[in-house]
């Protein structure tokens, strides 16, 4: 117990849980964004080439300043933005190409621009490389002012403007009809991408942080029935994984930051995208076997009734292993099924030649509304 | 009778399964299901040989998937097919395709020439590549097609109805027995539909079979003399005259009947 | 004479960076028109747990045992991407983010953890380290042959055969995937084999040009040929002497500046293609720019 409050109230822990849960807000929010206007791996673009904005900052401040480090992220982030815009506007690349070349091409100017502080022998250069993977241990007190003023930068804006984000979101064409400035709000929501991404370069880097946008809105997805409840649900999502994650690594010694987070994150969604109510895949596995079983017993009610009306007989037995042959597996089990259902019954036929199987009235009407015989009322 | 009773009336008077070799296509028991839901249920369809059949039915009603199952595109959850009396694999290079316009990219660096020989590339088998042979009937597909002159031309700087008859060239080059073609006349204009309908009548008339996904119910008569209609189940299926009745349009369309009364057949 | 060009370090720095990027356009060439080419982002990713799970198994570094192990990781990759996206709950792209970043930290943990054991570090995992690639020779005959020019030379040329021999296979499979399948070419096969190339070609670059450069030699120099040509077979070519060139142009300034060599030829690729937007022949933008003037002045009459 007193471990454990010893542990809550250590500084450096402090900080990392503090800077956690605005990262996990803001990349949870916009993350919602990007995963519902299939932007996903746009945010990976941004976050790689977030690099060459951080080695700018570093040379134009001169040493190892967040705020200008990360407003060079932002610069180069929207620049690469750019870049993909231009690209899918005005050649005939498709967006994927786009989003590789501004990726790849960004992020190995960066490089190049590592080198170049490296080569310059600067003391504080050391520093950089936690961009990379992100290190939550290196957050200082000034660091969290800074990230939670941009935070809330980016969710003033979202908050002003949410009737508006969500529709062009769900229905850009209607939003324009409606005389909504489509275009400025889609770049507005791309910039905000780019402003979530700069929020957690310190602490996840520049090559993983395309995952916290990411997986955060895909686990909320699963839950939530409106916008409201996913940004809410994705920002907790945010929250949860990015603590997690930071203070593990805070703990045991030399595990970088970034993937423990997005591993954090990984596991939120497995578990959301397996349990989660309605859209769970374990409930949609067992509404498919019920489905196909419930197929399989139409095709055999079908063959029955179309055997029956071939012989000019309704109540025409059915031999079983005729059944099986016909279609190809043992019936039995289906058979059965549908005889708990009331819409078959075993008939003896003849005792030496196996059972028979003849449909109730049920069993009939059911056969003949699959086969169309007799339209729904309704149409 | 239906057939799917009339083949179990054989098994149980214990004849082999039935080929049906007087058949251009044969169908039985097809049924087709994505995720939970059936897309095609229990189809049985025969459509003999030198006709021109027409596949109508309303969105959704399955059309594509039929003849992407006939292909072997679509894996079915049971059923059994037949084309000449063979299975799909083994006549392969009797049957020709052409896909919706739509799924291609016609950005794709390449002449109208290549687009019209990759009809060849079923007969030419793995690793062989196309020669001049090839390209001579490729060439003789376009003039066929009105499109010779256009053979260098980069594909994406056609319209959409030249788009369209070289597809149709590149299926004449697969000199098949059996074609199916996927909406060939949606969003085409009205010279190219009518250079469709009259080759595909020449085929016909040649003895093939054409099998063609159509969206327009007001030309169905003039065009096609066989006719398929669909909506999951088959409604109706039979020589154009008979099956293109009001009553089988409504149980088709259902209440979308209303719409589509100007090509409704009187009552 | 052989002895001596192997003897010639930046000769050896250039013809490995340009095998590489030979090696990388010749799939990417078919990845870019086919609308994939990130998922070459999410195999060169990750790869590196692909790397490292078999150095903990076997022990080796390098080798066919690595280049196996990484086309295993590589369509594992793509196969879970396509699992999770079939799922129909995951948009594909989302997929893709959601698989190679998982797959990715598992390997740079696993780094972490035995960091001292692996040459390996987080840095090479990103950018490689092309200009120390003369130092790991191989014997082969009598000459010291660069470990990394000769397993990009292999890659290089197992791509080339590949592409070479089903060139009209590929093609129509990337062109129209419905009619390749009905005419009996397995598009889907083709595409794993493709994929499964990329990741080979992915970890015998990996020491010199790392994760990330890779995306780029496989990605852009395609792309900028795809501005300057109509014909698929000129495409691979350009792509090919485009990614030659980016290597030379990107060692020498590398060279003048001290910065990154491999960073820089992936620059240059950037280049290259900022060059086929602007002067491309048809759909360049200053070409469309005449063009559009010439209609204008023709039509008001």
């Amino acid at each position: 117990m007193n471990g454990a409050l010893a542990f809550l109230s250590d500084y450096t822990i402090q900080n990392v849980a503090f800077g956690a849960a605005i990262l996990g807000t803001i990349s949870g929010v916009l993350g919602v964004f990007a995963v519902l206007r299939q932007q996903s791996l746009l945010g990976d673009a941004l976050s790689h080439a977030a690099l060459p904005g951080i080695c700018l900052g570093f040379l134009l401040a001169g040493s190892r300043s967040l705020p200008a480090i990360l407003a060079g992220a932002l610069l180069t982030g929207i620049l690469a933005a750019l870049v993909i815009l231009v690209l899918t506007s005005r050649t005939r690349l498709k967006t994927d190409a786009a989003i590789g070349i501004s990726l790849s091409v960004f992020f190995a100017a960066g490089v190049v621009l590592l080198t170049y502080i490296q080569g310059t022998g600067n003391a504080s250069q050391g520093g950089l490389d936690t961009f990379l993977f992100g290190q939550a241990a290196a957050i200082l007190r000034s660091d969290l002012y800074v990230m939670g003023a941009i935070a809330l930068v980016g969710l003033g804006i979202v908050a002003a403007f949410w009737k508006e984000f969500k529709l062009v979101t769900f229905d850009p064409d209607f939003a324009g009809s409606l005389g909504m400035p489509v275009r400025r709000i889609e770049t507005a929501l791309t910039l905000l991408i780019a402003l979530a991404v700069v929020v957690g370069l310190q602490m996840v880097g520049v090559v993983l942080m395309a995952a916290m946008v990411i997986a955060p809105a895909v686990a909320a997805r699963q839950w939530a029935r409106s916008l409201g409840a996913m940004v809410t649900l994705s920002a907790l999502a945010g929250i949860v994984a990015g603590a997690s994650g930071a203070l593990l690594s805070s703990l045991a010694s030399g595990l970088a930051t970034g993937p423990l987070i997005v591993l954090a994150a990984t596991l939120l969604v497995i578990v959301s995208l397996l349990f989660a109510p309605q859209r769970g895949i374990l409930w949609s596995v067992i509404r498919r076997r019920r489905a196909a079983h419930h197929l399989r017993g139409r095709q055999v009610l079908a063959t029955i009734h179309d055997l029956a009306s071939a012989h000019h007989d309704t109540s025409y037995p059915a031999e079983q292993s005729m059944l099986d042959a016909y279609h190809g597996l043992g019936t039995g089990a289906v058979l059965s099924r549908l005889e708990g259902r009331g819409l078959v019954r075993r008939t003896t036929h003849m005792p030496q030649e196996g059972p028979h199987w003849e449909l109730t009235e049920e069993g009939r009407a059911q056969a003949r509304e699959s086969l169309g015989e007799t339209p729904p009322e309704s149409a | 009778m239906s057939p799917s009773a009339d083949r179990a009336l054989d098994l149980q008077n214990g004849a082999e399964p039935l080929h049906e070799p007087g058949l251009a296509v044969h169908v039985e028991d097809l049924t087709v299901s994505y995720h939970e839901k059936p897309v095609l249920f229990d189809i049985d369809l025969n459509v003999p040989p030198g006709v021109m059949c027409a596949v109508v039915g309303p969105n959704g009603a399955g059309k594509s998937t039929l003849i992407k199952s006939i292909l072997g595109l679509v894996k079915p959850t049971s059923g059994h097919i037949t084309l000449h009396g063979l299975s799909y694999r083994e006549v392969r290079s009797r049957v020709g395709y052409v896909p919706q316009r739509s799924t291609v990219d016609w950005d794709f660096p390449t002449t109208v020439l290549d687009v019209v020989t990759m009809g060849l590339y079923g007969r030419l088998g793995w690793f062989k590549r196309p020669g001049r042979h090839e390209r001579r009937k490729a060439e003789e597909a376009l003039r066929l097609v009105g499109m010779e002159d256009f053979a260098r031309r980069q594909i994406s700087q056609l319209s959409g109805g030249q788009q369209q008859r070289v597809f149709l060239a590149r299926a004449l080059v697969q000199e098949a027995d059996v074609y199916f073609l996927d909406e060939p006349m949606a969003g085409v204009d009205a010279t190219t539909e009518r250079a469709i309908v009259k080759i595909l009548g020449r085929l016909r008339d040649a003895g093939k079979t054409v099998i063609v996904v159509h969206h327009d119910l007001q030309t169905v008569t003039t065009y096609f003399d066989w006719l398929v209609l669909l909506n999951v189940r088959v409604i109706a299926q039979g020589p154009v005259q008979e099956t293109y009745t009001a009553e089988n349009l409504r149980a088709a369309y259902g209440g979308q009947i209303a719409l589509l009364d100007r090509g409704a057949p009187a009552e | 004479m052989l002895a001596a060009a192997l003897e010639n370090i930046p000769l050896m720095i250039v013809a490995t960076g340009a095998l590489v990027g030979i090696a990388a356009a010749l799939p990417g060439t078919f990845l870019v028109l086919r609308g994939s080419s990130l998922l070459s982002d999410a195999i060169s990713h990750s790869i590196v747990l692909g790397i490292v799970l078999v150095w903990m198994m076997s022990g080796a570094q390098s080798g066919p045992l690595q280049l196996i192990g990484a086309a295993v990781t590589g369509l594992a990759t793509v196969f879970l991407t396509e699992l999770v996206a079939g799922t129909g709950r995951v948009k594909n792209d989302a997929a893709i983010g959601l698989v190679f970043p998982a797959l990715f930290s598992i390997g740079v943990l696993l780094l972490n953890v035995y960091a001292r054991d692996v040459h390996i570090d987080q840095h090479t995992v990103l950018l490689g380290e092309i200009g120390f690639v003369w130092l790991d020779t191989v014997a082969l005959g009598a000459y010291e042959v660069p470990r990394s020019l000769l397993s990009m030379g292999a890659m290089c040329a197992i791509n080339l055969v590949f592409v070479v021999l089903l060139f009209k296979e590929l093609k129509l499979a990337t062109f129209d995937r419905a009619l390749a399948a009905a005419l009996g070419f397995m598009p889907g096969l083709l595409f794993y084999a493709l994929l499964a190339l990329t990741s080979a070609t992915a970890v015998a670059a990996f020491d010199a040009v790392g994760a990330v450069l890779f995306i780029a030699f496989v990605i852009v120099p395609p792309s900028a040929a795809y501005l300057l040509t109509d014909r698929l077979s000129l495409m691979l070519l350009l792509s090919a002497a485009i990614a030659t060139l980016s290597s030379i142009a990107g060692y020498v300034v590398a060279v003048l500046f001290d910065v990154s060599i491999g960073g820089m030829m992936a620059v240059m690729t950037g280049l290259f293609l900022l060059l086929a937007f602007l002067f491309g022949p048809r759909y360049g933008i200053i070409a469309q720019a005449l063009r559009r003037r010439r209609a204008a002045t023709v039509t008001p009459a």
